[in-house]
């Protein structure tokens, strides 16, 4: 049953395949096409940089404007493993960008300690996949430090900025997207862009908020996000997620590297089966912004959820779930989520287990069906 | 091998002579930091296989100002603690002392839902708070209350934290023990263990940049220094050149874990030439053996950006927490031995008995006085109510969320509804 009823399916990605020659050799490269942001989040001049560039610079003004401010974590000194830290060192001093010995709790703990001392401290963790030594400090300490003093002692002024999610190759330790395991955090802040001109003004927000930011940096993009990005500085709002493509079908929820997949997919529905799609990009998994999901959902009916973390208490549940609570007599067709699988993240297989635009197209269809 | 490595780290020590604070006239010396071996090129060879090398190391000795009787044995270490000082000092200890009493019967009497004694500890806390300037920052672990008491915490501030009644300054959200104040610069305590330590780092760092001229302390046990963050901290102060002050309370239990299954080296002070710390290891009953340790600790790592590790001995002569009977693992003799042979209220009294600035009439007097304010005050507290229930919703974050908000508005309905299921006449 099974076979015969997917290969017509294989038949016409084939097909699809054959007639986008040019896509699937990108396809085989990365597993998305990067969709470039238009927004303007100012009138300032801006500039072509790629997202550690625009990283860079967010760290660069803050080093620059504020004095107590400090950059640290493993190699940050001579310009970070993905170039993010690039020529601060040199700029401000060792004693503001440094080296920390290779210990993800210290790094972690010495970060709340300096901002509990009235420091900007802005932590870098290696990859998202070894911040787990540190879960400890981020989910006991410094989620909890205002609420348990009564509000006498805290850490806002943390941000911890940590490269994740997929990669083409970096199968179980250098793949990870942990966002579901700190979203179930009260008194943390979690963040991802989806490129460039996004990732410099929502971390210039998460290290001037005032409660501590866990930045998640989807590494793939470092380079492959190129874009206009002002080159003044510039903020964008946490907590507040963005209608991409408009449309008025199917809504499309994803975050980081994602939401390029999805535009994708939202071209592709469009094309091969004149289905119109909208896509949103949530920018901020905690806390969320359930007003624009809503919203959305309400109008079209159908949601799908996508991202690359597994299915089994994904962020996607906490979407679904409250998309039904709230939306339950608005929609069409039960909530779907098309995201990684339940098992750890693969080296060789890493095409099959990624939420590809070919299984959200899937999904669209299916639902759109139902 | 190793021997050879440790010969030759000892004639390197005897070339750089040992550090001497200058407020102390003579034996109180922090152990060598090892001279670091950062490469190939600085390591000395050797031609003949040996492991050992570490087990041929000394214990490093404690320090000790006065004996059990409270005469001091050489007088050039008698800190010159001015006399009012030394009194405030020793009436916190018997505050402290007279306050655990109370509130640990209360406890029994379910009046509180639990509590931690410092018995036996109190050297420890007075001798050093007493050491430090009140604008050094304390991270602490959650047996130092007596660090409270010295900075003017206040007994009613202590009672209502226990009672989290709606003076507490930290609103009622954490369990008895848990203190905190921003006025005293005493940052509040979490139950996670060496949670602090890598924090107190952190902290550290930030004066030092700041140019505070202000040092942190950072408590904890000798049980607490096991955890992976003690690891951490120390390497971090170590490499990051932090003023901190490393003090553990080495009262030999963890809970039950006697120290004998904790570790195997020379207690904690063996592990800071590891790290490049210099350590001091003091008789924690001597409170100014603790006093002296300290004062010189905070010179140094103020004067060199470095940090200390003081290793207090002690015992924890109280059970570990209300929710412990420590008869269970340890024998009521070796407890008594202590409470009784080795106290360090009982050695600090003699010791002021001896300078004739305090006697046993002051003490009977005393012990009355205080023991009437711990009651009223702790009578105070009892009859405080509880903070509004919507508290329970504020200072997750600097701004209650929409979705916060909205949870807070449910349960606002909820109780409308059903306020007869609810202990509300507690709470404001």
């Amino acid at each position: 049953m099974l076979c015969t009823r997917s290969v017509p399916r294989f038949l016409g990605q084939l097909r699809y395949l054959l007639k986008n020659s040019a896509r699937a050799e990108v396809r085989y490269a990365s597993h998305y096409k990067y969709y470039e942001d238009k927004s303007k989040p100012s009138n300032g001049e801006t500039a072509r940089i790629n997202m550690y560039n625009a990283i860079t610079e967010a760290m660069d003004y803050t080093l620059q404007k504020d004095p107590s401010a400090i950059l640290f974590g493993e190699d940050v000194a001579f310009g970070g493993v993905f170039r993010c830290s690039v020529g601060l060192q040199k700029k401000y001093g060792p004693d503001r960008v440094f080296n920390t010995p290779l210990c993800e709790q210290g790094i972690a703990g010495f970060a709340i300690g300096a901002a509990v001392a009235g420091a900007t401290a802005i932590a870098e963790i290696q990859f998202a996949d070894y911040i787990f030594p540190a879960f400890d400090q981020i989910v006991n300490e410094a989620a909890k430090y205002r609420y348990r003093s009564g509000g006498q002692f805290d850490c806002g002024k943390l941000t911890i900025r940590t490269p994740c999610s997929a990669v083409g190759h970096g199968a179980l330790y250098h793949s990870q997207s942990p966002e579901a395991y700190f979203a179930h955090t009260p008194g943390l802040k979690v963040v991802i862009p989806r490129g460039a001109l996004k990732a410099k003004g929502l971390l210039l927000s998460c290290i001037n908020d005032k409660d501590p930011c866990i930045f998640l940096e989807p590494k793939i993009l470092y380079r492959g996000a190129v874009e206009e990005v002002p080159i003044e500085p510039y903020e964008i709002p946490l907590g507040q997620a963005e209608v991409v493509i408009p449309g008025n079908q199917v809504t499309l929820i994803g975050w980081g590297t994602q939401v390029h997949v999805l535009c994708e997919v939202a071209e592709m529905a469009q094309e091969k089966h004149n289905i119109s799609c909208e896509v949103i990009d949530l920018c901020t998994i905690l806390p969320w912004d359930e007003d624009t999901v809503y919203k959305s959902a309400s109008k079209t009916g159908r949601v799908i959820v996508a991202h690359e973390a597994p299915l089994t208490g994904g962020f996607g549940a906490e979407i679904a779930a409250s998309i039904q609570e709230n939306c339950f007599l608005s929609l069409e067709a039960p909530v779907r989520r098309v995201t990684g699988f339940d098992t750890p993240f693969p080296h060789i297989f890493e095409p099959f287990y990624i939420p590809d635009k070919w299984r959200c197209l899937d999904a669209v269809v299916d639902i759109v069906r139902y | 091998m190793f021997s050879r490595i440790t010969s030759s780290l000892a004639l390197a020590a005897k070339k750089s002579p040992k550090l001497k604070i200058s407020s102390i006239q003579q034996t109180l010396y922090f152990s060598s930091e090892s001279p670091a071996i950062v490469s190939r090129a600085q390591q000395e060879w050797v031609y003949r296989m040996d492991v050992n090398g570490q087990e041929s190391t000394t214990p490093i000795p404690a320090y000790r100002v006065m004996d059990e009787q409270g005469c001091v044995i050489d007088p050039s270490q008698e800190p010159k603690i001015e006399v009012e000082k030394l009194l405030k000092m020793y009436k916190s200890m018997v505050l402290l002392n007279t306050m655990d009493k109370i509130l640990y019967e209360s406890q029994r009497q379910g009046r509180i839902s639990f509590y931690m004694t410092s018995f036996g500890e109190e050297a420890t806390h007075l001798g050093s708070a007493a050491a430090l300037n009140n604008d050094d920052l304390v991270y602490a672990q959650y047996r130092e209350c007596g660090v409270l008491v010295w900075r003017g915490f206040g007994l009613d501030n202590l009672m209502n934290q226990c009672y989290g009644n709606k003076l507490d300054l930290g609103k009622g959200k954490q369990m008895p023990c848990h203190f905190g104040s921003k006025d005293i610069n005493f940052v509040t305590i979490s139950s996670p263990l060496t949670t602090q330590l890598p924090q107190a780092v952190g902290s550290a760092y930030a004066y030092k940049r700041a140019k505070s001229n202000k040092c942190v302390i950072c408590y904890f046990g000798d049980g607490a220094a096991s955890e992976g963050d003690a690891h951490a901290a120390f390497n971090f102060s170590a490499t990051l050149e932090c003023p901190i002050i490393f003090f553990c309370r080495n009262n030999g239990y963890a809970i039950s874990t006697p120290t004998k299954e904790q570790y195997r080296g020379d207690g904690i002070a063996g592990r800071g030439a590891a790290y490049g710390i210099k350590a001091v290891r003091v008789d924690g009953n001597d409170i100014l053996a603790v006093y002296n340790a300290t004062a010189a600790a905070r010179e140094y790592c103020l004067g060199q950006n470095k940090p200390v590790i003081i290793e207090a001995m002690t015992y924890r002569a109280g059970h570990h927490s209300t929710s412990d009977d420590s008869t269970a693992y340890r024998n009521i003799e070796e407890v008594k031995l202590w409470q009784q042979e080795d106290n360090p209220i009982t050695r600090t009294f003699k010791y002021l008995a001896n300078k004739k600035i305090w006697d046993e009439s002051a003490q009977v007097d005393f012990e009355k006085e205080v023991k009437s304010q711990v009651l009223e005050s702790f009578a105070r507290a009892e009859k405080v109510k509880k903070p509004v229930w919507s508290e329970m919703f504020t200072e997750v974050y600097h701004d209650m969320p929409k979705h916060l908000r909205n949870q807070m508005k449910s349960l606002r309905g909820h109780l409308d509804r059903n306020p007869q299921q609810y202990p509300l006449e507690n709470f404001t």
